[in-house]
């Protein structure tokens, strides 16, 4: 009888290159980039709306490319 | 089969093309047949859509006026962009828009979809009445911004006349376009009496791509309408759904012809969406850099949106 052993797991990726996490949170950066050009509660909020949607927009472009 | 196909096609090319031309195709292969076809389409796209995209951004950091064109270029860095980003002009501008695409993607797919679900029932004439649906659709919008501006007239226009029929309000006691509280309202009927058709011919191919046999499946595990429509019709329209969303969305952010012909952005600036803003900026005050700045930023914004919305669609679509 032979005894089978498991596969060795895959090690994992480091977070931060890990596709899923990295495209959810670049999601929330354009989102909350969005609410915040759009909003009209404050203008603070307004100006600095664009970095927001730039940064989130850009990570979402590079994270994309990632491997699943 | 491939090549083969190729050959020949390459072949009946050549045969057609004068003798040095025809020396020329018969050697390419599909790779460069591909290219050959594709490049005129890439050469335009570039030349019409990626120049002007790639120009509008190096204007912005520049101090250019469209009306001084020979001036001196002046580099500003990032200063047409911080004064976009503080002016509350602008920002107002931005509040309008928003408040414009809310409601008008609420009332279109609501609507959209209940015409589609309607039509899609099959009954006796639907065919015509898919056609008379369709109609607004296929106007110009400069002829639908006139004739809804005699329809919004207080004493002749039909649209006042209906109201004051419905509600006994007196017809010349309200005035659509002149009103600080109606106009908004003016413009987003006008547009979702204009572009429901729109929404509702992409539900209509949603509906239609529904196969029968998952409804009698249902009838045969007696599920009742209400539970069909929630499990089956809403989750496989859905994509469809959020295609009329996306594409609706995109337009409406450059919503301008409509509002430009009904209110020309006001009364005071009421109806100032960005887009009017925009062409102020760039038209009237001259100041192409800014401008090109702000046009940046709405391309940032819609851009961005549009990333997070496929990826969404793929989602509904893999479930």
């Amino acid at each position: 009888m032979t005894v089978q052993r498991p596969a060795p797991a895959k090690p994992k990726r480091p977070f931060f290159i890990r596709r899923g996490p990295m495209e959810n949170i670049a999601t929330g950066l354009i989102g909350l980039g969005f609410l915040m050009l759009f909003q009209p509660f404050l203008l603070i909020f307004y100006t600095w709306s664009l970095v927001t949607l730039l940064a989130g927009t850009i990570m979402f472009i590079i994270v994309s490319k990632f491997p699943e | 089969m491939t090549d083969t196909s190729s050959t020949s096609l390459g072949e009946a090319v050549a045969r057609a093309a004068p003798a040095p031309i025809a020396s020329r195709i018969r050697g390419l292969s599909d790779r460069s047949m591909a290219w050959l076809f594709i490049t005129p389409a890439i050469a335009l796209l570039l030349a019409v859509n990626i120049f002007p995209l790639i120009w509008a951004i190096y204007l912005s950091f520049t101090n250019f006026r469209a009306n001084r064109p020979n001036a001196a270029l002046e580099n500003v860095g990032l200063s047409n962009y911080s004064r976009v980003l503080n002016d509350p002009n602008t920002w107002q501008a931005m509040q309008t828009t928003a408040h414009f695409v809310f409601w008008t993607i609420l009332l279109q797919t609501l609507i959209g979809f209940s015409l589609a679900y309607l039509i899609d029932r099959k009954f006796r004439g639907h065919a015509f009445w898919t056609t008379i649906i369709l109609v607004p659709m296929m106007l110009s919008p400069a002829v639908v911004g006139n004739f809804w501006r005699f329809l919004y007239q207080p004493q002749i226009g039909l649209f006042n006349h209906i109201v004051s029929f419905l509600t006994g309000i007196p017809p010349s006691s309200f005035e659509m376009l002149g009103s600080v509280r109606l106009s908004p309202w003016a413009i987003i009927i006008v547009d979702t009496w204009m572009w429901t058709p729109y929404v509702m011919l992409i539900c209509l191919a949603g509906l239609r791509s529904i196969p029968d046999y998952i409804y009698e499946a249902a009838e045969v595990d007696r599920a009742s309408l209400w539970r069909q429509f929630w499990s089956i019709t809403l989750p496989m329209a859905l994509p469809f759904i959020m295609l009329a969303i996306l594409f609706r969305g995109i337009e409406n952010f450059k919503m301008f012809d409509m509002v430009t012909l009904l209110t020309g952005g006001g009364p005071g600036s009421t109806t100032e969406v960005a887009s009017i803003t925009l062409k102020r900026e760039a038209f009237e005050s001259w100041r192409t850099g800014r401008a090109s700045a702000f046009a940046i930023i709405l391309f940032v914004a819609v851009f961005g949106l549009a990333n997070i919305y496929v990826k969404a669609l793929n989602k509904v679509k893999q479930r």
